[in-house]
């Protein structure tokens, strides 16, 4: 069957299904990450001791990840860019830089768990670490979901551009827009748990 | 046009095989029917964990006759319900009801069968997703139900879960919260499917302000479904962060059990849940309701013969409703000691939405005025669901004020309250729903006297359970007592209501039986119909019953708003939407 406005746009919304789609999973993500925060909030405003994020966090890592992030929206953009302009080949490139420097985040992430936990640092140590494992371990598992996206969409996924490029172009789009809300919740989570 | 294809396939039978046809289809009605089946069995479980607790409560402490020794060992040696087993029951039974039961059939069953068709939509705009959501749901409840045989049973904790218990309580617990995560992702999924299909699917001619009423209650249920639940999800997974990794979000420091101080770090707070839960729970609460006025005002509508009385209104009640509901959830906490500043907040937000609630109430109440009424069996259900509705909403004013909520608040007052909203308030909807859509789903009609009998029974044994709690709680009866009270001397004047409560839960359960009969028999021997048996100018009317994949055979367009029932001048009393004349 042929559900209307899967790949063209319908006039009086202005978009089609998966973009709406896609806008109110993020505004459902939102509240999970805005939940999270509220916690995080309440839970320090009613701490007798907090100890700064800085003192026991490693920001010159967390500084390089955040620069691995941004350029891993950029060349997200630029994939979905090179689709939009009707350029295959440069749509793999960008999409596999992309995958690549979300490898290269979740490594880095890997090695600042490890050294927590070689320094006896767990989540059950105090409530700071408890929630920086529980928001970056979050945060963690929804770079894997777009990781996986992405890969979809690079290999067996991409069958679809030679039968509907339109249909594939936007799957980009929305695959995209999720991924910079990843990129987004790392901004807010890199200040308030490491410089705050 | 892409509506041109769907015609093609509106017509044909595609063969897709036995399993894509009924198991993993992806057509909006099978999976509605799914989900319409699945829960009434929730449904049937939870009020069977209650009736085994009504025992428990009317005779304290005497063996449980015929099951009994069926609950096994540890749960109830010799017949004799454990403390331990009847907070598993306690528990089980909210969460079942609530998460399995009324949300999956008002928005899983209802919400899917009903709303692409009246907004003339070929199927959801993610038949995929909304397969998905479907089993989804479907892995949540077979995790509930599983969970009863880990050891220690299953959850225990209340359907509110609170921690400190539940962080320390047995593994019961985690399945909980797994199960959640199972259904907080079902209800995301089908939230999001529901939002996209109305706003991009309507027909050509379907403005919002032609939408029938049962479609916005969707729509905003939707919202409150996609905005409410992730903040629970947060919580849910703090509070697996504490019971599996060792964490101490919930437990403050120095916390003592069983004369032992807990080894865990601290520092953490049990209000937090409370407050992530409330935020979540207070729109449940709507989500609970919503779609049952749904479906109320669409049966008057067409039982009155007459348009609603000021659709506009119930419309803009209804988002403001949505809009508050954010706004009020410490009404359930003013117990914790919060602040007056804070306390006055919620104070005033909760006489503010009882506003809409009120306009509601009486839109559907003055829209039966000067109607010629047809007593139908759906029409019988939804007129009850006013007055039961309207007990369920006058009481809960003086919980939404601290002064009076304070000694009521953990009694069975609130018991009464909020069943009263929701059994023989969205229950009963529920059930007026299943006989005015059966004839669509099956194209055949439910019997009028066993209706009627399930009905006046129903009806009668409801108010006998929950009118009595009222009295309970106000003479101060604590609710979760595993005795139902028979320790407490201040519970000794009212404590004979017990058994009164048991005897109609039973019969309750008896007055089920014929609505279980005429349901199965039905289907097959009930009384064949056309498309449009009630005479109704929706568009799920204007289909065959029932309607084949893809709806409608030709496109539809539509010319009118929702009602238009008995206007001066037409031929018949009603006019459908997609009626050009
Ligand atoms: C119309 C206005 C309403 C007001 C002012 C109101 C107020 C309240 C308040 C203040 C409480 C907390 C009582 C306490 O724990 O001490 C409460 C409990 C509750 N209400 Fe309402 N309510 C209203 C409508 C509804 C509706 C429409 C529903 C649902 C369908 C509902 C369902 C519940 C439930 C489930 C609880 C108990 C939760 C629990 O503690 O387990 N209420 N209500
Ligand atoms: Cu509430």
């Amino acid at each position: 069957m042929n559900i209307p406005y899967t790949s063209e746009v319908r006039p009086d919304t202005g978009v089609y299904n998966a973009k709406l789609g896609i806008w109110l999973f993020l505004a459902s993500e939102v509240m999970l990450f805005g939940g999270l925060f509220s916690a995080y909030i309440f839970l320090r405003t009613g701490a007798a001791t907090w100890p700064h994020g800085w003192e026991i966090l490693n920001i010159p890592l967390a500084t390089t990840n955040t620069v691995v992030l941004i350029s891993s929206s950029v060349t997200m953009v630029m994939a979905w860019a090179s689709l939009a302009g009707g350029n295959f080949a440069r749509f793999r490139r960008f999409l596999g830089t992309t995958v690549a420097l979300g490898v290269a985040f979740l490594a880095i992430k890997g090695m600042e768990y490890g050294m927590k936990f070689e320094h006896g640092l767990f989540p059950a140590t105090n409530t700071f670490l408890a929630i920086y494992f529980t928001l970056t371990g979050l945060h963690g598992l929804h770079v894997i979901g777009g990781m996986i996206v992405n890969v979809y969409l690079l290999g067996p996924g991409s069958k679809m551009w030679r039968k509907d490029p339109q249909r594939f172009t936007n799957r980009v789009e929305v695959a995209g827009l999720y991924w910079h809300f990843v990129d987004l919740v790392w901004i807010f989570l890199f200040p308030v748990l490491y410089l705050l | 046009m892409t509506q041109s294809t769907s015609v093609e396939h509106g017509s044909g039978h595609e063969s897709q095989g036995f399993w894509r046809t009924y198991l993993f289809s992806q057509d909006h009605k099978t999976i509605g029917i799914q989900y319409a089946i699945t829960s009434l069995l929730f449904l049937l479980f939870g009020f069977t964990l209650m009736m085994i607790m009504r025992w428990q409560l009317a005779y304290p402490g005497q063996p449980i006759p015929l099951i009994g020794k069926f609950l096994g060992e540890a749960n109830a040696p010799d017949g004799i319900m454990l403390p331990e087993f009847y907070n598993q029951l306690g528990a089980m039974h909210g969460t079942i009801m609530i998460f399995l039961g009324v949300v999956p059939l008002g928005v899983g069953a209802f919400g899917n069968f009903v709303m692409p068709l009246q907004i003339g939509a070929p199927d959801m705009a993610f038949p995929k997703l909304n397969m998905m959501s479907y089993w989804v749901y479907f892995a949540g409840g077979v995790t509930m139900l599983g969970s009863f045989l880990l050891p220690g049973g299953a959850a225990n904790s209340g359907w509110t879960s609170y921690p400190p218990l539940s962080d320390i309580a047995t593994i019961g617990q985690t399945a909980w919260l797994i199960g959640m995560f199972f259904l907080i992702t079902s209800s995301l999924l089908g939230s999001i499917n529901f939002i996209v299909t109305i706003v991009q699917l309507r027909a050509p001619g379907m403005t919002f302000m032609r939408l029938p009423f049962f479609v916005w209650a969707q729509l905003v249920t939707s919202f409150l479904l996609l905005l409410a639940f992730p903040p629970l999800e947060a919580a849910a997974c703090l509070q697996l962060m504490d019971r599996l990794a060792g964490t101490s979000f919930f437990l403050p420091s120095g916390l003592v059990v069983s004369g032992q101080v807990v080894q865990a770090s601290g520092g953490g707070s049990p209000l937090l849940w409370q407050h992530l839960f409330w935020f979540l729970a207070h729109p449940e609460v709507y989500v609970l309701i919503l779609p049952a006025m749904g479906i109320v005002a669409e049966i008057i509508a067409n039982n009155t013969r007459k348009p609603l009385w000021s659709y506009r209104s119930l419309v803009y009640s209804t988002l403001f409703l949505g809009f508050m509901s954010f706004i009020v959830w410490a009404h359930h906490m003013y117990i914790t000691g919060m602040g007056t500043t804070l306390g006055t907040f919620f104070q005033v937000t909760t006489m503010i939405i009882s506003i809409p609630s009120v306009v509601i109430l009486a839109v559907l109440i003055v829209s039966l005025w000067g109607g010629s009424i047809r007593f139908t069996t759906p029409m019988m259900f939804a007129c009850a669901f006013l007055p039961m509705f309207g007990i369920g909403g006058l009481t809960g004013l003086p919980l939404g004020l601290a002064p009076t909520d304070i000694p009521l608040h953990d009694t069975y007052y609130v018991i009464g309250h909020f069943h009263y909203i929701v059994a023989p308030g969205s229950i009963f909807a529920l059930f007026a729903g299943v006989y005015y859509w059966f004839p669509k789903a099956t194209g055949r009609r439910m019997n009028d006297t066993l209706g009627k009998i399930h009905f006046w029974g129903s009806l009668i044994c409801i108010n006998t359970i929950f009118m009595p709690m009222f009295i309970q709680g106000l003479a101060g009866v604590s609710r979760r007592l595993y005795d139902g009270g028979a320790q407490y001397a201040h519970a000794q004047g009212v404590l004979s209501l017990n058994l009164v409560m048991s005897v109609a839960a039973w019969s309750l359960a008896i007055f089920q039986i014929p609505f279980i009969i005429n349901f199965f028999v039905s289907i097959r021997k009930g009384k064949k119909v056309g498309d449009n048996p009630w005479d109704a100018t929706t568009l799920e009317w204007a289909t065959s019953s029932p309607p084949p994949h893809g709806n409608f055979i030709r496109p539809v367009e539509v010319y009118r708003g929702p009602h238009e029932y008995s206007v001066p001048g037409a031929a018949r009393d009603f006019l459908p939407q997609n009626d050009p004349a």
